[in-house]
């Protein structure tokens, strides 16, 4: 298991390369876009990836519910964090590139909408875990997860039908893509997706190595003799 | 099923009876509301077409600042003394309590927006175009919708710091559609120049689901130390 | 006959602060046991883990022969420092509510009856806000007592109350004791008890260091 890592970082160095050489270079030109097209090719495989790690998050999250279990909870954890980046990678690609094509910085389209939603209920996940009291944050934040899961296909068909009454442009287009394009928007995927393995990787070993550097000193701090009085008082308890 | 309820209606009524006597929660949440109303007309001054389209929007966004004020204070009376820990302690369901909470804020948020309405049909000289006997069943469904989240997430932020904060943080991102449905609904009911029904539809489907989702959660949260 | 209480292995930890670091006793049914210890010596933490309010860390804790606590709150009991009561309605409305908690049937009796077994006025109409600590904690006992609890865990049920009103709240538990009931009290006034406690349970650093019936040698070790 040691050495799949650095195995995956190299072919993660390696996919994410080609994958830009091809995403700039040998990728054909869109007709009407242009060049600044090429940002779709970000835009999307960032979107799917954010999609499949919140998917993660959730069946983490449920799986913490029923059966308590601390792995279910950093993976829930690392999922959310790395799935927020690749949702704000979305955001801003999108922006960025309906500035010069639609001359607009921003759109409530679909997608787009959706996927702030998504980004807005993931950010408040992280919060509360931010700010809740230790012992209680893993059964807080899966609760959350659950209610943000039910949230989505509502927001999508909110959104949807508000759209069909306020027709709006539409960013990305719609319609069929060219093969060569799509061959290129999968490769990015990929590259992404092993990015993102590799990100979550590390970030669940260093939240397991902390959680046990938290477990050693709670350890000690039963072990060692006490007699001062506790620093802070907990639940109004004054013994 | 006849233990929930009936506790349901004692949490309720003891809820009730504690309000009407101290009034100091409804009093100063009424003052609220109104300054929220004449602040809302100083800042948009639409002509009557325009207040028709955007009515729903200032309506409902304002709705959600008096919600929100009446939601925070949802659990105060019961953290003062840590009553809860004597429900905690008590074989009665938590379902009984939280629904007690939920139907007593939907009362009291209602009579907050009772007082807001007049309120905005004076300011800003509103006059329906469509079917007003949806406006009640709009009001009511999306009143619910942010009341049984909102207290769902006071309950939740009482285990957080800077509690206050926190049921805003929570209950914004989740209640979008709800949100979107109630100002959507209220501007087609107001225009007249769309049908709400979708809207209507989405917002009972939104109650539904988080009614069932909270009540089959809130023991999680109340056991939660 | 079988332990009322079993502790076994019990740790509980709050982030890096250990109230309780291993705390291994049995408590056997119909006894009075009073806690003393300093602050901070994990008292209170100890009754809210008998209580099923503060899950353990590690170890367990057996009640009534289930370690569901859950299963058996019914029959418990519990009295804190803050009043679990609702400063904004009188005595008899906040038992008689909390007696529904309880799917009490002949609430009114009962709420009367326990009452006056704390040596409070039913009919005072004054809102529990109003009163003072001493009549409170005596209130805040009464609510306790609702539900003719098996197990009847106090968290200084003596604090700011009337050496008098003190005395009675004790003859009342030793009732209680003699009837059958398992009565754990934390206490800083372990004079209060003497003679009524079948057994002071002497608490340091978040561990049981001393069992003894005899107050004398408690209070030397403690």
């Amino acid at each position: 298991m040691k050495r799949a890592f650095p195995i995956l970082a190299v072919l993660t160095g390696v996919l994410l390369s080609y994958a830009l050489y091809e995403a700039l270079v040998g990728a054909p030109t869109e007709q009407t876009m242009g060049d600044v097209q090429r940002i779709f090719y970000y835009h999307v495989p960032s979107a799917l990836t954010a999609f499949i790690l919140f998917f993660i998050n959730l069946f983490a999250s449920l799986i913490y519910l029923v059966r308590r279990n601390n792995k279910a909870d950093i993976v829930a954890l690392v999922a959310a964090e790395v799935g927020v980046v690749f949702c704000t990678v979305n955001l801003v690609t999108g922006s960025i590139w309906a500035r010069p094509v639609w001359g607009i910085w921003w759109t409530w389209d679909l997608r787009l909408t959706l996927t702030l939603v998504l980004w807005l209920i993931y950010v408040s996940y992280l919060v509360l875990r931010r700010f809740s009291s230790s012992g209680q944050t893993p059964l807080l934040a899966a609760v959350l997860s659950v209610f943000g899961a039910l949230d989505v296909p509502l927001v999508y068909f909110s959104i949807w039908f508000f759209r069909t009454q306020h027709p709006q442009p539409v960013i990305g287009g719609g319609g069929s893509i060219d093969p060569r394009m799509l061959h290129v928007l999968l490769i990015n995927w990929l590259a992404f997706s092993c990015f993102a393995a590799l990100v979550c990787w590390s970030r669940y070993r260093l939240e397991v190595l902390q959680r046990e550097v938290d477990e050693t000193l709670a350890l000690e701090a039963l072990l060692e003799p006490r007699t001062s009085q506790p620093r802070t008082s907990r639940t109004g308890s004054d013994g | 099923m006849s233990t929930i309820a009936g506790l349901t209606r004692a949490t309720l009524a003891k809820d009730l009876r504690l309000e009407w006597r101290s009034k100091d929660a409804i009093n100063s949440m009424l003052f609220f509301s109104l300054l929220v109303v004449v602040i809302f007309s100083f800042s948009f001054d639409p002509t009557a077409e325009e207040s028709r389209r955007i009515a729903g929007g200032l309506v409902w966004v304002a709705f959600l600042f008096a919600a929100v004020v009446a939601l925070n204070q949802t659990w105060a009376r019961e953290v003062r003394n840590q009553v809860l820990d004597a429900y905690r302690v008590s074989p009665a369901p938590p379902n009984a309590l939280f629904l007690a909470k939920v139907v007593g804020n939907f009362i009291f948020v209602s009579v907050l927006q009772a007082l807001m309405t007049p309120l905005f049909i004076v300011f800003y000289n509103l006059r329906a175009l469509g079917p007003v006997y949806q406006l009640p069943i709009v009001a009511a469904l999306g009143t619910w919708a942010l009341v049984v989240n909102g207290t769902f997430f006071a309950a939740m932020s009482l285990r957080t710091r800077s509690r206050e904060i926190m049921l805003p943080l929570l209950l914004f991102p989740i209640s979008i559609p709800a949100l979107l449905a109630m100002v959507e609904a209220t501007g087609a009911i107001l225009t007249g120049e769309f049908s709400a029904k979708f809207w209507i539809v989405l917002l009972a489907a939104y109650d539904v689901v988080f009614t069932i989702a909270s009540l089959f959660l809130f023991g999680f949260v109340l056991q939660a130390e | 006959m079988p332990p009322a209480v079993v502790v076994t292995d019990l740790v509980k930890q709050f982030g890096r602060f250990a109230a309780l670091r291993g705390v291994n006793a049995e408590f056997a049914p119909g006894r009075l046991y009073a806690i003393l210890g300093d602050n901070g010596a994990g008292k209170t933490t100890l009754l809210r883990a008998l209580a099923g309010l503060a899950p353990p860390t590690r170890g367990s804790v057996s009640v009534l022969g289930t370690t569901d606590l859950r299963s058996i709150c019914g029959q418990l009991g519990y009295m804190a420092h803050p009043s679990l009561l609702y400063d904004e309605m009188s005595g008899m409305e906040n038992l008689r509510y909390f007696a529904r908690l309880h799917d009490g049937s002949n609430a009114d009796q009962r709420c009367s009856d326990v009452i006056r077994a704390v040596k409070l006025d039913p009919s005072l109409t004054r809102p529990v806000g109003q009163y003072s600590q001493g009549m409170r904690q005596r209130m805040s006992l009464a609510r306790a007592l609702l539900n003719d609890p098996k197990i009847l865990l106090l968290d200084e049920p003596f604090s700011n109350v009337d050496v008098r009103s003190a005395r009675g709240m004790v003859s009342l538990l030793t009732g209680l004791r003699d009837a059958g009931k398992t009565i754990f009290v934390v206490t800083h006034q372990a004079s209060l008890l003497e003679g009524a406690a079948d057994e002071f349970v002497c608490m340091e650093a978040g561990k049981i260091v001393s069992r003894t019936p005899d107050l004398a040698t408690a209070t030397e070790t403690a």
